[in-house]
């Protein structure tokens, strides 16, 4: 049942306010514009947890703003899918935003303002994407998204920054393109482009469709880096480490697999996709699966490792929705935080590193484990988990893809998921063991300041404490359930 | 009073003129006040006309009290009246920013030629819209061109070439239209619009009424400056001052896009035969001109020039809406005429500011520009992201229609031709945007922006995001009601 609620509006007014006040604060108040920030993210984090409550006692909240076209609401509902995005991006903002003021003041970065300006800016689009009730709506946020990351990527403003920037523009916006096309598409044809649990296209059928589906499919995916469209991930790792972590991690590319899962099952109906159609684009997007954790093993800059780690758990939540059965779309939506807490806390390790030591490459961290033991545990936490090892979260989203394609009699994907965690075990435990089991102890290194180490401490302690209670606070499993119930029934 | 508006937006600016230039040998500052005065009237009474013809309908006025089809009509209805409000408005902005710029960059015995001269231009371009005489309008093109060439003749270096070849080509278009008028006045014997609309009805389908609907749409189409007929503009909008070319860039091309519109739907309309064939040439027109000017518009070296080439592919723009035939298409293309004016007035200003600041108009110079003058660059900013259809801004909305329009009526080059070349737009706006934010600055600025230029900057900004949020009511209100006269959609 919907209810009409301010609790959307609140959560999107709150980072737009928060970002002009960070830019009318600037440089010379700079800790009331870190404090701007801190806030923002706190009371964005009560605002989805008031929305969580809405949700369990049996409501969406929802909000209907105004007329875009006529027909056509700017709109926005919480409902359970939405929700399990939003509770990621904005815990993790609260989290990240700790961390990178660290990271920022360690480095002594300059146009700081700039920085946590778009950064607010950049939340602002996810928040939107998840909260949006229709396609349209999506995709204005969606490009808030990507034009709001630009001068994030380009931080540097160094050459290489600039080309990363516009490699970065040059692909998601003709992404985006192709995903509008698709959007007007239907709009044209069907006159609604709102999101329905189901789906409003029954068939795929002929050719122009067929057509529209894979323009929305990739032109979102381009955000969610399938292959070939991956290329800006890895490139856009110039930027500072927290945008890394909480953007080209969490919030940009689960917004480009967001985007895709809700195209697959809110507007067509993946159920009723043709075995054959299904079939190849899984295919498709095994080739992503298998293709990134090869591309990540050669990879010497850890950053870089990490990005093609990251294209290829976008992909296994992809491929998971499109096993389309109820435990594999189950352990795919659970994959999008639970990655997103592993990754993230990967990412934070990586930034730690780099402030401390200014060591960006895999070959270099003999020995670091033993200055920065902290540091170090976290990350193998976080690497175990990615491997899929109980307790840690990342298992049990396997578990449950592993299960789904059972379900599915797909049996021969099987083959994917097991290879690609043995590749994940192939080019992050060789990290470890460098940390803690090679080199000596180089007595200049020490861990790095509490704001940066604690963030990353929590983050890692998250992903055990979801591992076991997959429910704790943020009630996943059940939002995941309901999702699920929404599909096929209870 | 409210009858009266028709005649009272084109006689304020027209008799203002004659002040402006005879009060500039008495006093040397008031005659930018005077045009100051004319532009804000004009945009009142625009408005007023405006929401006079929303509430109630089309407003007809006889000049001199002769009844239509003898005498001549102004004629205001849904779609002239917008137009004549973002015209008026639009020049009213550009004139309160550009006061300093023109002492600055012209010398102080030409400031009342050049201040009536917009005041004519200004009258020309309302004239144009409002009236519902296709001879009349003919006598308007005339006094808003030859304004406008002797405008940009007053520019620096190379000007008085370029003013000459606009001259030459604007004759040549004004000619063509004549021509046109004169086929049609033959067959019907009428010169008023609404009355060749029902002449037309009974005269059968000939090469002479061909002949003059094609010459019609040539002459408008070089005032217009459509591909490949629009050589004039470039060099025209980028050696005149830099005032004249931000007065006349978001206005002129936009009037005459408004007369092709007239012209097409208005008096002609698609179930005409040979018009499906004019509109399949006007598309492939259209569809080469936005790669060739989206191309041009990357690799210019000035500032100015690219910007025009970014107007020239907006005009592209509008000629794939009116081309694609469809409802939704030529929703799309009056809402793109219109969010083009603030579009193209932000961005020009924007740069008439830029070249205030730094008397240089490389993109180079751009470089650091957020950090020493962050209000110009929000105008880039903003103008920037409309142009290229980045939502919530205005350019998006119209481009919705356009694509939607395309895909109804299956003219896939032109939904082409529209994704690739905002796509190649991106790259322009980018490497400004780029420029402007993500470089450091190695040059100072010569002045301080005027107050002015904040004000108007700021509004210009802003409207491009209400534009946005209006674009549901705009085509409620204004777009729909006038496509519903037209009978055929």
């Amino acid at each position: 049942m919907e209810k009409e609620s301010l609790l959307p509006l609140l959560a999107l007014l709150t980072p737009l306010l928060g970002s002009f006040l960070i830019l009318i604060f600037g440089e010379k108040r700079r800790n009331l514009r870190e404090g701007t920030t801190l806030a923002a993210s706190s009371l964005t984090l009560i605002w989805a947890f008031l929305m969580l409550k809405a949700l369990k006692a049996g409501y969406i909240p929802q909000k209907d703003l105004f007329e875009i076209f006529p027909g056509l609401m700017f709109s926005f509902r919480a409902d359970p899918l939405g929700m399990v995005f939003l509770l990621l991006s904005t815990s993790l903002w609260l989290i990240i935003s700790i961390y990178s003021i660290g990271y920022m003041r360690s480095l002594n970065e300059h146009a700081q303002t700039r920085f946590f300006f778009c950064f607010s800016l950049a939340i602002l689009g996810a928040i939107g994407v998840a909260l949006s009730s229709n396609l349209l709506s999506l995709f204005v946020f969606y490009e808030i998204l990507t034009i709001s990351t630009f001068p994030l990527v380009a931080h540097e403003e160094n050459l290489d920054a600039l080309r990363a920037g516009r490699k970065y523009l040059v692909y998601l916006l003709s992404g985006a393109s192709l995903g509008l096309f698709g959007i007007i598409y239907l709009w044209g044809h069907y006159h609604n482009v709102s999101f329905v649990a189901g789906g409003f296209i029954k068939e795929v059928k002929d050719g122009v469709l067929t057509f529209v589906f894979f323009s929305l499919f990739l032109g979102f995916g381009t955000k969610a880096a399938l292959m070939p469209f991956h290329e800006w991930l890895p490139s856009a790792m110039i930027a500072p480490t927290p945008v890394s972590a909480l953007l080209h991690a969490v919030a940009v590319v689960k917004a480009g697999v967001f985007s895709c899962l809700r195209v697959l099952y809110f507007v067509f109906e993946a159920k009723k996709l043709s075995p054959e159609f299904s079939f190849w684009l899984s295919l498709f997007v095994s080739v992503t699966v298998i293709g990134a954790n090869l591309l990540a093993i050669r990879e010497d800059n850890l950053k870089r490792r990490l990005a093609f780690s990251t294209i290829n758990n976008l992909a296994v939540i992809l491929l998971g929705a499109l096993m389309l059965s109820k435990e594999a779309l189950k352990g795919a939506i659970l994959h999008i935080p639970f990655h997103g807490f592993m990754k993230i806390t990967l990412f934070m390790c990586a930034g730690s590193i780099y402030v401390k030591s200014k060591k960006e490459r895999v070959s270099e961290l003999d020995g670091i484990g033993h200055n920065m033991p902290f540091t170090m545990g976290a990350f193998t936490v976080s690497a175990l988990g990615l491997c899929g090892m109980p307790p840690i979260c990342g298992f049990l989203s396997k578990w449950y893809l592993c299960l789904g394609t059972l379900e599915a009699s797909k049996n021969w994907f099987l083959l994917v998921w097991l290879t690609s965690s043995f590749l994940d075990a192939v080019y992050f435990l060789p990290i470890v063991y460098r940390a803690f089991f090679k080199g000596e102890k180089d007595p200049k290194i020490k861990e790095a300041p509490p704001s940066m180490t604690i963030p990353l401490l929590l983050t890692a302690l998250g992903s055990i404490v979801f591992g076991l209670f997959p429910n704790f606070a943020f009630h996943l499993l059940d939002l995941v359930k309901m999702v699920i119930s929404s599909f096929w029934g209870v | 009073m409210n009858e009266q508006l028709p005649a009272l937006v084109v006689i304020i600016p027209l008799l203002f003129s004659f002040i402006i230039y005879l009060i500039g040998f008495i006093e040397k500052r008031a005659p930018y006040f005077m045009l100051l005065i004319s532009s804000a009237l004009t945009s009142l009474f625009s408005w007023k006309l405006l929401i006079r013809v929303i509430r109630k309908g089309s407003l007809s006025y006889h000049i001199g009290g002769w009844e239509p089809p003898w005498g001549i009509e102004y004629r205001v209805d849904h779609l002239n009246g917008i137009v004549a409000f973002a015209v008026s408005f639009v020049a009213f902005l550009v004139v309160l920013s550009f006061k300093e710029r023109v002492e600055r960059e012209v010398d102080p015995p030409r400031w009342s030629q050049l201040y009536a001269l917009f005041s004519l231009q200004l009258c020309g371009l309302l004239g144009i819209t409002v009236t519902g005489d296709v001879f009349n309008l003919y006598v308007l093109l005339e006094i808003a061109s030859f304004s406008a060439y002797s405008m940009v003749a007053i520019g620096k270096r190379g000007a008085e070439f370029s003013a000459l070849r606009y001259l030459i080509f604007g004759t040549i278009g004004a000619c063509c239209y004549l021509l046109g008028v004169g086929h049609l006045y033959i067959l019907t014997g009428s010169l008023n619009m609404v009355d060749i609309v029902n002449l037309l009805k009974s005269i059968p389908d000939s090469s002479a009424l061909r002949v003059g609907l094609c010459l019609l749409v040539i002459g408008i189409g070089i005032k217009m400056a459509l591909f490949p007929l629009h050589t004039w503009l470039p060099d025209a909008y980028s050696h005149a001052p830099s005032t004249v070319s931000a007065f006349l860039a978001p206005l002129g091309t936009k009037v005459a896009g408004y007369v092709l519109l007239r012209i097409l739907f208005g008096i002609f309309n698609p179930s005409f035969p040979s018009e499906k064939v004019l509109l399949e040439v006007l598309g492939w027109m259209a569809f080469m001109g936005a790669f060739f000017f989206s191309f041009m518009a990357i690799i210019q070296r000035e500032l100015r020039r690219a910007f025009s080439y970014l107007l020239l592919n907006e005009i592209s723009f509008l000629g794939m809406g009116i081309a694609s035939g469809t409802l939704d298409g030529l929703r799309g293309a009056i809402l793109h005429l219109i969010n083009d004016v603030f579009m193209m007035g932000c961005l020009f200003t924007s740069l008439c500011a830029f070249i205030h600041q730094f008397e240089k108009e490389d993109f180079k110079y751009l470089e650091g520009l957020g950090l020493l003058s962050p209000w110009v660059s929000l105008g880039f900013l903003m103008g920037g992201l409309s142009v290229i259809g980045i939502p919530p801004f205005c350019g998006f909305f119209s481009k919705w229609y356009l694509i939607l329009g395309t895909i109804q009526g299956k003219k896939w080059h032109l939904l082409v031709g529209i994704l690739v070349s905002s796509l190649i737009n991106a790259i322009l706006i980018f490497k400004v945007l780029e420029k402007i934010y993500l470089r450091h600055p190695h040059v100072e600025l010569l002045k301080k922006l005027p107050f002015t230029f904040l004000i108007s900057l700021l509004i210009l900004s802003i409207s491009l995001l209400a534009l946005g949020g209006l674009a549901s009511r705009i085509v409620k209100m204004v777009i729909d009601p006038w496509i519903v006269t037209l009978g055929g959609f």
